[in-house]
């Protein structure tokens, strides 16, 4: 009874995980990757510079690669996985994003999609600049971030008409 | 595969957005394990030892792989073979790697990389590309015994004599810096060697073909018995060619070696460190002028940094030959492009391609010119600019396509109101805070390959009985949209719903080799194959289906997922199109080729018809400079491209504003600070990559004129997008600090404007 009270565990996309010492020293991003093979959250620079890796953790939008498993023990993580309906339906930002032409490469949407999110709980009724301060922490190369930020003004319209 | 309904067309969009599109380093196989390379803290010398010794008996460790283990060629490269993909004997630059460790774990891979010992003797590091090709410097580029890799020219009239007689004489000296590509994804290579002795290769790269080559020289082995397939690519941006492809190649060598799949995924350090650059210029231009605004002889040098090994550099600096004077008609031009060998970072392909660093001179003279003129800037781009049938420097008369750079440069400076703005700019002097500036640029950019290269494509399309398609063209997906593009165009010239077509997932055992998705020629290039392969598809189709339409084969139609006769009276679903063919045994399936229209050149003179079709290009930039901080604030972009025909608007629109916050980011961030052939820095906390907020909103005009030398009468939009937003912005400085800007990235000392 004590020993599994004190078993440190991790809920990623509503699943709760058993944590080894091994797995506790890892950073976030590589556990959720190589552990668990959730390979939608991105290592595009290893040193919080571009916000591929960004999970959402209690809701707020983190860098995983900065992130160690041990801080964020008992927390609720969310990676892109996480974001469809159980019925594969799209969340409204994920399909603003392909409405809007926000997707090229494709190697920052996941993180993109994340902090997108995580603004809107905030503001649910951003004006543009205020889209850009809140993906401002994530780095893409492909789009200019215009057709971005259309994609999230599309979603707050679509879940907050 | 549920595909969401949506205004924009992407296949590739619903598994990108949840995350399961997988990349090279998301890929598992049973029994992998990893490699990491090795660098040395050398930047140029001999007598390399590397004592593997140490690694070797590391925990986890399975090989350490040297320049002693390479079955075929340690060197290559796509022109001269000259790259080395393990240092061998010397350290030429930052980027030479010495060692590939394997291990079970990475982590053991990494911490057995440690105890890699490398010695060398030191030699004189050779870092200015001027001193180099003095005859005192030392030799880096041993291969040929002179540091001098490339030397292209243009003689055109007489220059230096008619220079002497011109009313108005400019001399105006640029400098550009190295420039990272900074995709998002860092190279990753998996290797799987297979049990029919063929090596699979999944690696972040743009060119499939070129990473064979690669890899089947480092292997020694045929291009047949390696199978590369391209899954999605995390941003290309031409710097995924020789370093990407040596990543796979060496991965592929470690796979071969252990009999086991091998993953190689390179840190964002490593990728920094190793990967090519674009090459930094000095551009030296004297410009002659009459006092009519005539543009009468320029003559120019330009001197690029190429590095320690040669890849591309030639084709980049002929591009900046052939367009060494803007989209301008001069009859006298002399002009001389150098590069020279240094142990700076390796430079090659990167977007724009020799383009971005000649416009950032020439777009700034044009506003240097048109001052000295009394005239307005866009007069004096009207005096000179190609005209319709008119000739461009390299003798080459545009009467192939429409020719509308001022069509072009009409819509931008009407759109952003630029002669009522220009009146407004501070110059120097505000009551306020900020000062104000608005600036303009212009080009043309030769579409495809030119003179440069082997240009052509194929593509095949492989209907099914059961009424769905297989699409695949020698053109590949780097983010850009290119098989989105490809599908439109096959459903809309053979008239069926898009959902029937599905495009093959790339492998160079395929199609054949259709060269590189480089030079904006994915959508001309592959959009003629496209187009070739449906012609021939109708025709085999009509010539079996007429008797079922009663109606002869030429007659036969193909809209609206049907097949027809003359009338609507005779007509099939597609669905019984395929049946009836199926009875008749014949197999709907159709290989297509386009080979670009012939070009020219003349080495000596720098004359003949250097690209069969031109995009024309306008974009302007409005800005505010802070003059207590000389911070600079851009306020508003308008951008016009006429790429003859958008195959899909959105995606159009997409590769414009990226393209433009690329030229933005070589205008004002993006520094490597390289020293003595040291980068100061290894990652992009300090390489700044333009972030949402500095930018402003993007007007993007697609101006289309259908052009008739492309056979989807579409041409493209890469690159154009990317090369003249970096002089418009220094326009916009001049005209707001009144001080002219000359070297990138572009940095305001707000001492000078007290």
């Amino acid at each position: 009874m004590s020993t599994e009270q004190t078993t440190p565990v991790l809920t990623v996309n509503g699943t709760e995980h058993a944590l080894t010492e091994t797995e506790l020293n890892m950073n976030l991003l590589d556990y959720i990757r190589e552990v668990l093979n959730l390979t939608g959250t991105k290592n595009g620079c290893g040193t919080g510079a571009c916000g591929s890796c960004t999970v959402l953790i209690d809701d707020a939008a983190r860098r995983s690669c900065l992130t160690k498993v041990s801080s964020v023990v008992g927390k609720r993580i969310t990676t892109i996985e996480g974001f469809e309906q159980p019925d594969g339906t799209l969340h409204p930002i994920q399909q603003a994003f392909i409405d809007a032409g926000a997707i090229q490469c494709g190697f920052c949407t996941p993180g993109m999609v994340l902090s997108a999110y995580s603004l809107l709980l905030k503001n649910k009724h951003p004006n543009r600049e205020e889209i850009r301060k809140g993906i401002n922490t994530n780095l893409c190369r492909c789009t200019g971030y215009q057709q971005i930020v259309d994609a999230v003004e599309q979603a707050s319209k679509t879940m907050y008409p | 595969m549920k595909r969401p309904s949506g205004k924009v067309f992407r296949n590739d969009a619903y598994a990108k957005v949840t995350g399961k599109a997988k990349y090279s380093d998301d890929l598992k196989f049973f029994n992998m394990v990893h490699a990491v390379p090795v660098y040395s803290d050398y930047i140029h010398a001999e007598n390399l030892q590397v004592d593997t010794a140490a690694a070797e008996k590391s925990a986890g460790v399975l090989k350490v792989i040297t320049a002693a283990d390479v079955p075929g060629s340690i060197r290559f490269g796509q022109i001269d073979q000259d790259y080395c993909m393990f240092a061998e004997k010397k350290i030429m630059w930052a980027g030479d790697v010495v060692a590939l460790v394997v291990a079970e774990q990475r982590s053991q891979a990494l911490s057995a990389a440690d105890k890699v010992v490398v010695s060398a003797d030191p030699l004189p590091v050779v870092s200015d590309p001027e001193a180099a090709l003095s005859p005192e410097s030392p030799i880096v580029r041993e291969i040929k015994n002179s540091n001098l890799m490339n030397h292209h020219k243009m003689r055109r009239g007489d220059a230096p004599q008619e220079l002497k007689n011109c009313d108005i004489v400019l001399q105006e000296e640029f400098s550009t810096q190295f420039i990272e590509h900074a995709y998002m994804e860092p190279e990753s290579a998996v290797c799987v060697p297979r049990q029919d002795g063929v090596m699979e290769v999944y690696g972040s790269m743009q060119h499939p073909f070129s990473t064979r080559r690669f890899v089947g020289a480092l292997l020694g082995e045929p291009l047949s018995h390696i199978e590369v397939y391209q899954p999605p690519t995390g941003g290309g941006f031409g710097g995924k060619d020789d370093t990407a492809a040596i990543v796979c190649a060496r991965a592929a060598l470690a796979a071969r070696l252990l009999n086991r799949p091998v993953k190689l995924t390179y840190t964002r350090e490593w990728s920094i460190r190793e990967s090519y650059k674009r090459h930094p210029y000095r551009l030296n231009y004297k410009v002659g002028i009459e006092k009519s605004g005539r543009v009468k002889a320029v003559q120019v040098r330009m001197i690029s940094d190429g590095g320690p090994y040669l890849s591309v550099s030639p084709w980049v600096n002929w591009r900046s030959t052939a367009q060494c004077f803007g989209p301008y008609t001069v009859d006298n031009v002399y002009a001389d492009v150098l590069c020279a060998a240094t142990n700076n970072p390796v430079t090659g392909a990167m977007r724009g391609f020799g383009a971005p660093q000649v416009n950032f001179a020439v777009e700034q003279i044009s506003d240097i010119a048109a001052e000295r003129l009394g005239i307005s800037p866009l007069e004096y781009r009207r005096i000179n600019m190609v005209k319709q049938d008119g000739e461009t420097v390299t003798g080459q008369v545009l009467d192939t396509h429409t020719v509308s750079m001022e069509q072009v440069m009409d819509r931008v400076a009407g759109e952003i109101g630029y002669e009522e703005k220009l009146s407004r700019c501070t110059r120097g002097t505000s009551e306020d805070d900020e000062l104000y500036g608005v600036g303009l640029s212009i080009s043309y950019r030769g579409s495809s390959l030119g003179a440069e290269g082997m240009d052509f494509c194929s593509s095949v399309i492989n209907c099914q009985f059961d009424g769905s398609i297989l699409l695949e063209t020698g053109i590949h997906e780097n983010g850009q949209g290119s098989e989105s593009v490809m599908m439109l165009l096959l459903a809309e010239q053979l008239g069926v719903r898009l959902d029937r077509i599905k495009y093959k997932r790339s492998s160079t055992s395929n199609v054949p080799d259709g060269g590189t998705t480089v030079a904006t020629r994915g959508t001309i290039m592959g959009g003629g194959a496209v187009t070739a392969a449906v012609r021939k598809l109708k025709q085999l189709m009509a010539d079996n289906l007429n008797d079922v339409l009663q109606c002869r084969p030429e007659e036969v139609r193909f809209e609206d997922d049907h097949v027809l006769g003359p009338d609507n009276e005779s007509k099939i679903t597609w669905d019984e199109a395929m049946q009836h063919l199926f009875l008749k045994r014949v197999y709907p399936y159709a290989f297509g080729s386009f080979q670009a229209p012939d070009v020219s050149w003349d080495e000596e003179t720098g004359q003949g018809d250097a690209y069969f079709t031109y995009v024309y290009s306008c974009q302007a930039v409005e800005l505010t400079v802070n003059k207590s901080t000389g911070k600079i604030k851009l306020q508003n972009i308008v951008a016009a491209h006429d790429i003859g025909r958008a195959v899909n608007r959105a995606m159009v629109l997409g590769q414009m504003y990226g393209g433009i916050t690329q030229g933005v980011g070589m205008a004002l961030s993006e520094d490597l600070e390289i020293e003595d052939g040291k980068f100061a820095h290894l990652d992009l906390n300090h390489y700044k990559i333009p972030k949402a907020r500095e930018l402003p909103e993007i007007t993007g005009i697609i101006v289309e004129n259908p052009d008739p030398q492309s056979p989807s009468k579409a041409k493209g939009i890469g690159e154009p997008a990317l090369e003249l937003i970096a002089p418009a912005i220094a326009n916009a400085l001049y005209n707001a600090t009144g001080i002219r800007y000359r070297d990138m990235p572009l940095k305001v000392n707000p001492e000078e404007l007290k």
